[in-house]
């Protein structure tokens, strides 16, 4: 019989104990599912994006690449699919594939193109062997392809231009406003902090249409500032660092003001340095949200000049679905840059927002 | 957060590092006007010169656009200058209120329409989203709660997901769901091998592996209770029992499936697929973040708890709904809000999916939102905004209402 205890005991913390216990199968059992249900998919699409446009027509559901071998036909026109007969007597040959006839195949053994002979077609298998397509990467990249409509370097520039300046803008700017209101008293200060936690429970999705007008009017559409400025003064940014700096003592600032420092060294040289911390944090933060932001910049950019990496791949995968090689192959490019910041900072950044509570 | 740790890098070597270098020699240009500044305005009211560029861009970017709203709200025409825009009054919120029935959009005015089959899709993914992913980010973290390996893979791993883009995430998802796609391909194969399977050789083989996942946990529990017997024995007896009782119940051929026709899973109209796999890939997405908070609340319970309750000799199960469950209220209350008010702001992820079909079977009430200002040929922006408003009460009075049942409990 199983009893709530024992289930339930599954649920509970096991500590001390030598050997697997039951409950231990069962835990690494769901853990593997879950591994694989996460990165299976991830794997399948980088798979797929290294194999030619034709396996990925034709649906190859196998994992590696194969590619089906091609001989030049004997008038030089064309590629020959090689297929693999078995004779009758059981003895194997490369043939290329000339057309059909009925029920037969019209083929000629590799090396003797003069000699046509006709062939069942349940004697002839796929010749296939793995060639992994790498040109799906360096294809769009470096700009040889027709296609007009995704220019993947220049996409791959505003991504970055964006995340880059708006990480470096959204520091500063939510540090300076954090070391104010942290280690400063003036009158309204208390209302400021208030007004703006306030905001961190208004959703930005709301103010869609009045934010969309103010960036217009600034003549900001269409332009990547239109994308970086509006976030930059996040409240997230501003309660975190203010909450970090509040627990950094006011007797290291007396004394550099006791040395003549300004404020602002105060604040460049020692406010900073010192909130190391809590800026990593914001900044990994940040180049997440903006490496990934794709309402936003749908809203302000309309031009596929200005559009980032988001933008054109989904616009890549509405439009062009007979290139999906090479929309896999960006897909893998989009995320690589998270996920190397990731498998580096994967301490970091678990750590981080586990204790910060904010994505 | 962690108290300050020691040594900053930039502090401690100026001179060896470039980045550094040119950090401290950019503050160093910059303190000359800052200086200059300050020498006029004197130092405590710097803090306002600090506080000028935040205050701008957050004034400008989000305090005026939330005022903002609801004056465009009033407004009609199609212009994005306030001033060309009309008064209109209540027009807007009566476009999208005056319905005979809310349950049936169809009854409504076109921006009605919209407006609710998008509330309406968005409260049944919020409704059943929301439970699914808690409960199995609960499960997730009190597994890796437990004393196993490699923690730190297995946390890091389910974590991944989030880092990655709505967009990622909706092609390599579109890319496994489409008609000809993997996914397909799997089951198909699946059911070909085990009806080739079912009455061959390998159906007893697969009916004692069963019999043996199911049997021998089954001893194991069993040979907790049964002294008697040696535990080896009580699990063999279990498994053979289990797949002999499989074979019995299952005939020797009685499973044969019919052949596979491939689903379209993210167009079929007959079915709900769409909106089960626009759930499973929004929870596919966002599972890890919630599992990381849960996990971090779990890590912050005391251990000598469990210790004390296990010298009073406490059954697990007892702990995990006495002890466990209610420390982690706090968090888990924390999670419920912050998911639910990000289901309904779901749009990203289901947008580059399915882009609302099929039909308008997964259009999210943001969808609505953002198809009425800014796709086709008239823009709507006062109905966008008059939905806007409506949307911002509903998550407030959520959020008021979860706040308020954290307040009752945390008080009772």
């Amino acid at each position: 019989m199983i009893t709530t205890t024992d289930v339930t005991g599954f649920l509970g913390a096991r500590r001390g104990r030598s050997g697997l216990h039951w409950t231990d199968w069962l835990s690494y059992t769901y853990l593997a599912i879950g591994v694989m249900l996460v990165l299976l998919p991830i794997f399948w699409m980088f798979m797929s994006s290294i194999k030619s446009p034709r396996a990925l027509v034709e649906n190859d559901p196998r994992l590696l690449p194969y590619e089906q071998v091609t001989t030049p036909a004997p008038d030089g026109q064309r590629q020959l699919n090689v297929f693999e007969l078995t004779r009758p007597d059981g003895s194997k040959a490369d043939v290329a594939f000339v057309g059909p006839r009925g029920a037969n195949a019209r083929v000629y053994e590799l090396g003797k193109p003069g000699d046509i002979f006709e062939a069942p077609r349940t004697a002839l298998s796929r010749k296939d062997v793995i060639s992994p397509r790498w040109e799906n990467y360096t294809d769009p990249t470096i700009g040889s392809t027709q296609s007009r409509t995704f220019n993947f370097l220049r996409y791959f520039w505003n991504s970055t231009f964006v995340t880059v300046v708006a990480t470096l803008m959204t520091l500063v700017v939510n540090a300076m406003a954090a070391f104010a209101l942290s280690k400063y008293k003036f009158r309204g200060r208390d209302a400021i902090v208030l007004v703006i936690v306030a905001t961190l429970l208004i959703p930005p999705t709301v103010i869609l249409v009045p934010l969309f007008m103010t960036v217009s009017s600034l003549g900001m559409l269409n332009s990547l500032w239109g994308v970086i400025i509006p976030a930059v003064a996040t409240p997230t940014g501003v309660f975190l660092l203010r909450q970090y700096m509040l627990t950094i003592p006011d007797e290291l600032l007396e004394a550099a003001r006791m040395d003549g420092a300004s404020e602002w060294k105060i604040f460049w040289r020692i406010m900073l340095p010192l909130s190391m911390p809590a800026l990593s944090v914001l900044a990994i933060l940040s180049v997440m949200w903006r490496w990934n932001d794709f309402m936003w910049p749908l809203i302000v950019l309309t031009q596929s000049e200005v559009f980032t990496l988001q933008l054109g791949l989904s616009t890549f995968k509405g439009e062009l679905n007979d290139n999906m090689h090479y929309l896999l192959a960006m897909t893998v490019l989009t995320l690589m840059p998270v996920t190397l910041v990731f498998v580096f900072l994967q301490k970091h950044i678990t750590t981080g927002i586990a204790n910060t509570g904010l994505k | 957060m962690t108290p300050p740790s020691p040594a900053p890098t930039t502090a401690s070597a100026p001179a060896l590092n470039p980045v550094a270098w040119g950090w401290t020699m950019l503050g160093d240009v910059l303190d000359g006007p800052f200086r200059a500044l300050q020498g006029h305005i004197g130092a405590n009211r710097m803090a306002y010169v600090f506080l000028v560029p935040n205050l701008l861009v957050f004034g400008l970017f989000s305090f005026w656009p939330m005022i903002l709203n609801f004056y465009i709200a009033f407004t009609g025409g199609q212009s994005v200058l306030l001033a060309e825009r009309p008064f209109v009054g209540l027009s807007n919120f009566r476009e999208l209120l005056d319905c005979p029935s809310y349950l049936d959009p169809r009854t409504c005015p076109v921006a009605g329409f919209s407006f609710w089959t998008g509330l309406w899709n968005t409260l049944f993914f919020a409704v059943v989203q929301v439970p699914i992913m808690i409960v199995v980010a609960l499960v997730t973290a009190v597994v890796l709660n437990r004393d196993i390996r490699a923690r730190g893979f297995w946390r890091a791993v389910f974590f991944y997901p989030v880092m990655l883009s709505p967009v990622v995430i909706a092609v390599i998802w579109d890319w496994i769901l489409k008609r000809r796609g993997i996914l397909n391909a799997l089951l198909d194969d699946g059911t070909t091998a085990w009806n080739s399977l079912v009455g061959g050789p390998g159906y007893f083989g697969v009916l004692v592996a069963f019999g043996l996942l199911i049997g021998w946990p089954l001893g194991s529990l069993l040979a907790r209770r049964v002294r008697t017997l040696p535990p080896w024995l009580l699990r063999l007896g279990c498994a053979v029992l289990a797949a002999a009782g499989l074979a019995l119940l299952a005939g020797r051929s009685g499973l044969t499936l019919a052949d596979y026709r491939p689903i379209n899973w993210l167009i079929d109209t007959r079915s709900g697929w769409p909106m089960f796999w626009v759930i499973f890939v929004y929870t596919w997405g966002h599972l890890g973040f919630y599992m990381l908070i849960l996990l971090a609340g779990l890590q912050a319970i005391p251990k000598d708890l469990y210790e004390a309750a296990e010298m009073d000799g406490t059954s697990k199960s007892r702990a995990f709904w006495r002890i466990t469950l209610p420390l982690l209220m706090p968090t888990m209350i924390v999670v419920l809000v912050l998911s639910l008010i990000r289901a309904f702001q779901v749009f990203d992820e289901v947008y580059v999916l399915t882009g609302g079909g099929p039909g308008q079977a997964t259009k999210m009430i943001i969808q609505h939102v953002y198809e009425s200002a800014f796709i086709g040929d008239a823009k709507r922006y006062g109905i966008a905004a008059a939905s806007s408003v409506l949307v911002a009460g509903l998550l407030l009075i959520l959020t008021l209402g979860q706040l308020a049942a954290t307040r009752k409990k945390a008080g009772g």
